[in-house]
């Protein structure tokens, strides 16, 4: 078998049994692997109303065809489950070297299943599978974990691992690996922890086996030249890393500042956290995935020495300019929290970023806090640095903070100043100004989402080409094309950064070159990315969610932006949802999607069950 | 006519972040950019007071021009 390895691990912590199953390869083709693979098998495998943190839930991690092999940004692998943060489908992505560790191991996907009576993590060493005693790393931050488990096994082993917060099922909890990647959204950190499971420690000895491995070697240095040669790819990730994104969101006031309030600053103000600062004042090192020569990532140096992983853009972003704070040393100390403590920093910035406007406001008292000796005033970076600690260890006021501006408005009696989509807090664009990114964010299967779908590429970077932010034609269409993109990208193994320089067409031919057949063309490969996103609807669906659910915060849709480039203007939503699910096949009032649209997309199945 | 300048990415490479130039009426980015000895090709964004720009556009008093090459993130 060429791309994919044939197997898949069961374990179940309930009865402690480890199974290796055959994959089925017809279904890993129709949904491709991944993403793909991951959300079908969920979907046949639970019922989609369940609690997400009983033991009836699974986790499921899926690596792609490509994950692992001789390609570029081969080092992507996705965790599926039933989101804790939404109740909808979870669809986490990481980078890293844990994913392809797996491939080598000779897995494509590993389902987790039941619940341990006790602190215990997964080893695997090639066929060698054996669950182990935790009680010894139970409670240790992430790199403290990592380096405990590699001393009890393989130095060189891949630790994949939950931190305290999903120890203390926070609902903003991360799974991390190698220390500084997160698989970050919709607490799927709480469902590890919901398990008792602390780790997958992973030593592989294979190789990801190729039908014609010169062949393959022609088409990857055809889209390496094509990497090389983008510019995006070549030099301004590498150069400065997503932070370069601070200074372009800025400039178009469409820069997210206090909690949505306002979505412009100063430009001296909003670059103290952007990317080229970064470089010029602490970076230490670009940090590459395993086999990616764009090399985003940044490694970098805090004030007090420390050397550490470097934020991303929705990072410095949601503990920044989200809170009113404009030093990068601190939102790095944020970060840095986070992985330690295995947090969503999205979620954990925008969490605090709502708290403070409902201090501004007078819902949140002194008295509420003054145990806790941090203030919840805009701009109090030790705060914010505080309130990060806490929410990781559930402490004190934090312990509220720990399960998402959602529910912490909510108890409030004013849900509207959590600024999320199905409970998931949004990122760090204001879509008053982005019309078509306002439908990956309502839209977005998994909740308030701004990657699975990046339309800030057309609206704002001019990728690949250059669309009018504030215009509603035609961006329905437009973002289903995006994405089935994103969506197949994600199922292949690989990272959507490399869509910069490669599109469908690349994507299908490496496919086919792995494999050694001609499975997809273009056209079908979009086609399954719809079918995968469309799939991920239905599970939705059948969780309860219906067309309300794909809304905006009322303040994108009703306030406009005060101030800036974008000044005035709102979210056109209701001109954008009904051409969306128009496009998909949907129906425009219910979004439910039509028999003959299930038909289309393989999915007959599926007809007459929502 | 006072037109702000603000570079960005690896426009600021041997170049400040910000000018207040002092210009011509009727300059435009053009003209600016063969100031700045940037080579239209090298720029992906183009500003105008924080909207879509181009190359060509004429000017006025207060503008402020922001200019990025090709740069990707998410």
């Amino acid at each position: 078998m060429f791309g994919y390895n044939g197997k898949v691990l069961r374990i179940n912590l309930s009865d402690k049994t480890c199974k290796v199953e055959a994959l089925n390869v017809d279904k890993a083709k129709k949904f491709i692997g991944s993403r793909g693979l991951g959300v079908k098998t969920l979907f046949e495998e639970i019922d989609p109303k369940i609690d997400p943190l009983s033991p009836q839930n699974k986790l499921i991690i899926a690596t792609g065809p490509l994950t692992g092999a001789p390609v570029p940004t081969s080092g992507r692998f996705m965790v599926i489950t039933k989101a804790p943060l939404t109740g909808a489908i979870g669809i986490a992505n990481s980078g890293g070297k844990w994913g392809a560790e797996l491939k080598m191991a000779g897995y494509d996907m590993l389902i987790v299943e039941g619940k341990s009576d006790a602190p215990v993590y997964i080893s695997i060493v090639d066929d060698k599978v054996e669950i182990k005693d935790a009680s010894n790393v139970w409670g240790k931050v992430t790199s403290e974990t990592t380096e405990m488990l590699q001393k009890e096994n393989d130095p060189k082993s891949k630790v994949l691992c939950i931190a305290p917060a999903g120890e203390k099922l926070s609902l903003l909890a991360a799974i991390m690996n190698e220390v500084d990647r997160a698989a970050g959204r919709g607490g799927v950190g709480a469902v590890m922890g919901s398990k008792n499971l602390k780790a997958i420690v992973v030593k592989g000895s294979g190789k990801v086996q190729l039908s014609d491995e010169e062949k393959l070697k022609k088409v990857v240095a055809n889209k390496m030249e094509l990497i090389r040669k983008d510019p995006t790819t070549s030099e301004g990730l590498p150069n400065f890393g997503t932070a370069v994104l601070v200074n372009i969101m800025n400039e178009n006031g469409i820069f997210p500042v206090k909690n949505f309030q306002e979505c412009y600053v100063d430009p001296d103000k909003a670059d103290k956290l952007s990317g080229e600062t970064m470089t010029k004042e602490c970076l230490v090192r670009k940090n590459p995935c395993y086999r990616c020569p764009i090399a985003c990532g940044r490694w970098v140096k805090l004030k007090d020495g420390t050397e550490c992983g470097g934020s991303e853009y929705e990072t410095v972003w949601s503990f920044g300019a989200d809170c009113n704070i404009y030093d990068l040393d601190a939102v790095n100390v944020a970060n840095m929290l986070c992985n330690e403590y295995g947090l969503d920093t999205i979620s954990a910035g925008a969490t605090i970023a709502a708290a403070m406007e409902l201090y501004q406001r007078g819902y949140i008292k002194d008295e509420d806090i003054a145990a806790d000796g941090l203030s919840l005033k805009w701009g109090d970076t030790e705060a914010m640095v505080g309130w990060t600690k806490k929410m990781g260890l559930r402490e004190g006021f934090g312990a509220k903070l720990a399960d998402g501006s959602y529910r912490l408005c909510e108890s409030y009696g004013v849900p509207e100043y959590s600024m999320s989509v199905k409970k998931q807090e949004l990122p760090a664009y204001d879509v008053r100004g982005a019309q078509g990114h306002g439908i990956t964010y309502a839209a977005n299967n998994r909740g308030g989402c701004h990657v699975k779908g990046y339309m800030i590429n057309p609206e704002v970077l001019g990728v690949p080409e250059k669309l009018d932010r504030f215009s509603v034609e035609g961006k329905g269409a437009y973002a289903k094309g995006v994405h089935d993109l994103t969506t197949v990208v994600d199922a292949l193994g690989l990272c959507t950064f490399a869509s910069y320089a490669l599109n469908e067409k690349d994507y299908a031919e490496l496919y086919n070159a792995v494999l050694g057949e001609e499975i997809y063309d273009a056209e079908s490969l979009l086609m399954a990315g719809d079918r995968i996103w469309t799939l991920e609807k239905l599970f939705n669906l059948a969780a309860g969610f219906t067309v309300a659910d794909d809304t905006l915060p009322k303040r994108l849709l009703e306030e406009p932006a005060p101030e800036g480039p974008s000044k005035g203007q709102i979210n056109r939503l209701p001109e954008l949802l009904p051409q969306y699910y128009a496009a998909r096949g949907w129906d425009e009032k219910t979004s439910i999607p039509k028999d003959e649209t299930l038909k289309k997309l393989g999915l007959e199945e599926y007809i007459g069950t929502v | 006519m006072k037109v702000e300048v603000r570079l960005f990415s690896i426009f600021r490479d041997g170049r400040e972040k910000r000018y207040s130039l002092d210009l011509e009426e009727g300059t435009t980015p053009k003209n600016i950019i063969d100031m700045f000895k940037i080579d239209e090709n090298e720029i992906a964004i183009l500003l105008i007071n924080g909207r879509d720009g181009k190359i060509d556009t004429t000017l006025i008093n207060n503008d402020v021009l922001s200019l990025f090459p090709p740069v990707g993130g998410g």
